[in-house]
């Protein structure tokens, strides 16, 4: 048996992970890029003696409403049940109103369903409030807004043009609609559709895409993966291989192009073959062989599931089928794939989430599908977990892999899945949906050893029988952890502090305010001069024992009183500190981070001219 | 109360629920079809043969990608015949058992695409080592593309897969096992084909 197969669930060693061991990280080997966040090491001040508790996760009771909770580092805010008629409470076999991915605008929330779409506003975060409701049935519901616009994903083949509730019986029929439908919400309280591109799979999710270049349109990568429709229903379309036909619907994204101040007339712009070799040979990643029998030249897997766009760095990481995929995306019609990494352990590459210095890449693998209970004892901890990559000239090097570290049962379907960056300056840490697995957040900023820091998970929604549900999605937005819960509704979080969060590190994460968050579309992430920044730097060294004692407490003090200061006794008092932490970046066993802290401070000076 | 603050509660209170569908009372929710049954019932005997043949993997070779392929099926496939019973009996439909021998040995009148004949079953078993795994990467392709067969079928059939449930699993085993058989032609063009060293 391979070592992998033997090897013990993270769930069983989370005893000892539990108990803080000391993780060490050789951070002085790597050469950063100025600017770029270091490695960080973390050490624990203090490792409990007796036997380390169990996970709380594990042993919770079952039920839709009122099941076990276990919460870590967090708070729950808010959770609100989604509207009547979105929710069948006989939920054998009815998942036709499975709530499903979100994307923010302003104070809103759009939360895709199966069935349709809500709007809440959370203005008040702590009371979302239900704005708007919509039914319009073809899975999945993946939402993205833009302004006054809003897009949403249907590839069932029950989904209308109409929006029926009666499906489509006939296999070829021009009542179908499966691509992507658009709404005009500059009235929010009547969304009205004003177009819908059919595209020959429908369209499982999408990216929205902007050109840096063009403010009169966006695009909308289109991903579909599943059946190909009749070309007598949409013409052009063709589920053959490529050596069949050469137009294959097979090996390619869609792109729509989408005038802004005409959506009426999105319409598919170009059906880039991301999978092509060289040659052209347009189903080229993994080509067969020339070794005879058994082999072949085509290849079956030939969509991609979710692409996200970072923009900002002109790069895509795209997860597809068999493989992640890197894009170069400067030229949004026209993406081009850069580098392709496979790794046996994945079942199905899902989605995939950039660090915000791009220097990582974390693939997800939805082994099973989403439907399946994968976070049992007995599953292998490499597979339906995050594998988390370097990013380095165009090159992706594996590093490790993260999956929830808490056992989970065989009647709650658990396996990583959608979840986006939270904005602590200086490391790389990420909030992540499990379905009936919970929400887990962890930090990646050593790419070598992930480690989870805060976590919510609730018991199985059926203790006799598995039934799908859990978090589809959970998203850091404008100081809160947001989370789509397939059969529950809408759920909010606050982080609390803890010895691998301060205070601090938190009220940065929270300077950071988007008015759009389209999660597939990765945006940059910036901080602004403040103290609360320097200060949230300050935690880190500390907690790193990259500076001395006495220095973290007289940076501490010295920042006390610039901030008292005004003007230019401020700007004095701040350069003299960033000069002094050059010494301090000499001596330290972080010296990027102390850079990051000197940064800071200067931003400051700055900012008080 | 004023106008306004009433309007807000009123507000508040009532989110407008936009159906954006004809309006028909009550409107018939899509049902499964026989297409579907046929489809969940045949293909619990199909994998039922995977696991038959993922079962023999490890007395009869080391190859280590073969055994993490074999446990991956394992795993998968079992819990996915938990899920296709699940399927008919909450729809009160028959429910094979994949244990029935007939099921496994694939006699002729049970056998779904791609499924192995009893001698290819045999062959399976009496081989060892490089011939085994040749063979059972010759052969679990086979047996996939057979599932991928079963998935066309009902997919061009009037009516089927219109429950989301249905659209879902559907999609996911088409997906699932292309994924494999793009690993297992992989593999097979990385061994030497027979009579080479």
């Amino acid at each position: 048996m391979s070592s992998d197969a033997m090897t013990m669930h993270p769930a069983l060693r989370s005893k000892a992970a539990r108990s803080r061991l000391i993780f060490l990280l050789a951070s002085g080997l790597l050469a950063l890029p100025a600017g770029i966040a270091a490695q960080a090491s973390y050490t624990a001040a203090d490792a409990p003696a007796g036997a380390p508790r169990a996970d709380r996760r594990v042993g919770l009771s079952a039920g839709v409403d009122n099941a076990g909770e276990a919460i870590e580092n967090l708070k729950l805010i808010a959770h609100q049940r989604q509207p009547a008629g979105f929710f069948d409470s006989a939920t054998a076999g009815k998942h036709s109103f499975v709530n499903s991915d979100l994307a923010f605008s302003g104070n809103y929330i759009f939360q895709g369903n199966y069935y349709g779409l809500q709007v809440w506003d959370i203005s008040n975060p702590k009371k979302p409030t239900l704005r708007t409701s919509l039914v319009c049935p073809g899975g999945q519901g993946d939402p993205s807004v833009y302004k006054n616009l809003l897009f949403l994903s249907v590839e069932q083949t029950s989904g209308r043009l109409d929006c029926g509730r009666q499906g489509v019986t006939d296999t070829v029929s021009a009542e179908r609609f499966r691509g992507v439908r658009i709404f005009d919400i500059s009235d929010l309280d009547h969304p009205k559709q004003v177009a819908d591109v059919q595209t020959c799979r429908g369209s499982h999710t999408h990216t929205l895409v902007t050109d840096l270049n063009d403010d009169q349109n966006v695009y909308i990568y289109v991903s579909g993966t599943s059946v190909v429709r009749s070309g007598n229903e949409l013409a052009g379309c063709s589920g053959k291989r490529p050596d069949e036909d050469p137009n294959t619907s097979l090996f390619r994204i869609d792109i729509i192009k989408v005038p802004l101040a005409s959506p009426q007339d999105a319409k598919i712009v170009s059906s880039p073959r991301l999978f092509a070799d060289s040659s052209g040979n347009i189903a080229g990643l993994w080509k067969g062989g020339t070794h005879g029998e058994g082999t072949q030249e085509t290849e079956e897997t030939n969509m991609c599931h979710d692409i996200t766009v970072y923009q900002a760095v002109g790069l895509a990481a795209g997860a597809c089928s068999g493989n992640g995929l890197l894009l170069d995306v400067k030229d949004p019609a026209n993406p081009k794939r850069i580098a392709e990494v496979s790794d046996p352990n994945f079942a199905y590459w899902h989605s995939a989430t950039f660090n915000n210095d791009a220097t990582k890449v974390l693939y997800t693998d939805e082994w099973g599908g989403g439907g399946q209970a994968r976070c049992r004892a007995s599953d292998p901890p490499k597979w339906g977990a995050d594998a988390i990559y370097t990013l380095a000239n165009g090159t992706l090097t594996p590093a490790s892999f993260y999956k929830l570290p808490a056992v989970q049962t065989d009647q709650e379907n658990c396996v990583a899945h959608n979840g986006s960056l939270i904005p602590v300056p200086g490391r790389d840490i990420m909030v992540q949906a499990w379905y009936q697995g919970g929400v887990s957040v962890f930090d990646f900023t050593d790419p070598a050893h992930p480690v989870e820091i805060a976590y919510f998970d609730r018991g199985p929604l059926n203790a006799q029988k598995l039934e799908g549900g859990g978090y589809w999605s959970a998203y850091w937005y404008n100081g809160h952890i947001v989370g789509s819960e397939i059969t529950r509704g809408l759920d909010l979080f606050e982080l609390k502090p803890s010895d691998q969060l301060s205070k601090n590190e938190i009220e940065a994460a929270k300077l950071v305010k988007l008015d759009l968050f389209n999660p597939q579309a990765q945006p940059k992430l910036t901080w602004p001069a403040s103290f609360v920044v320097a200060r949230a730097y300050l935690d880190q060294l500390e907690r790193n024992h990259a500076i001395p004692k006495d220095r973290v407490s007289a940076i501490g003090k010295e920042l006390k009183k610039a901030e008292k200061q005004n003007g230019e006794k401020r700007v004095e008092a701040l350069t003299q500190l960033a000069a002094a932490l050059e010494q301090d970046a000499s001596g330290s066993t972080d010296a990027a981070r102390v850079k990051l802290l000197q940064g800071s401070v200067t931003d400051l000076a700055n900012a008080a001219h | 109360m004023s106008h306004s603050s009433l309007r807000a509660l009123f507000a508040a209170a009532m989110p407008l629920v936009l159906a954006l569908g004809p309006i028909r009372a009550p409107a018939q929710e899509p049902r499964y079809s026989h297409a579907d049954v046929d489809f969940m019932q045949g293909m619990i005997g199909h994998h039922a043969q995977a696991l038959a043949m993922a079962a023999l993997v490890p007395a009869r070779t080391g190859n280590q990608s073969i055994h993490l392929l074999a446990q991956r099926i394992e795993i998968s496939q079992r819990d996915e015949i938990r899920l296709m019973q699940t399927w008919l009996k909450d729809r009160g439909q028959a429910a094979p058992d994949p244990g029935a021998a007939h099921m496994q040995h694939g006699s002729h009148d049970m056998l779904m695409p791609g499924m192995l004949a009893a001698d290819q079953m045999d062959q399976l078993a009496a081989a060892k080592d490089t011939t085994f795994d040749r063979l059972f990467l010759q052969f679990m392709i086979q047996h996939h593309e057979g599932a991928l067969t079963m998935v066309k079928t009902l997919f061009a059939s009037p009516g089927a897969a219109q429950e989301t449930d249905t659209f879902r699993y559907v999609s996911d085993v088409d997906t699932d096992q292309r994924i494999e058989i793009q690993r297992m032609r992989k593999l097979l063009t990385a061994m030497s084909p027979p009579g080479h060293s």
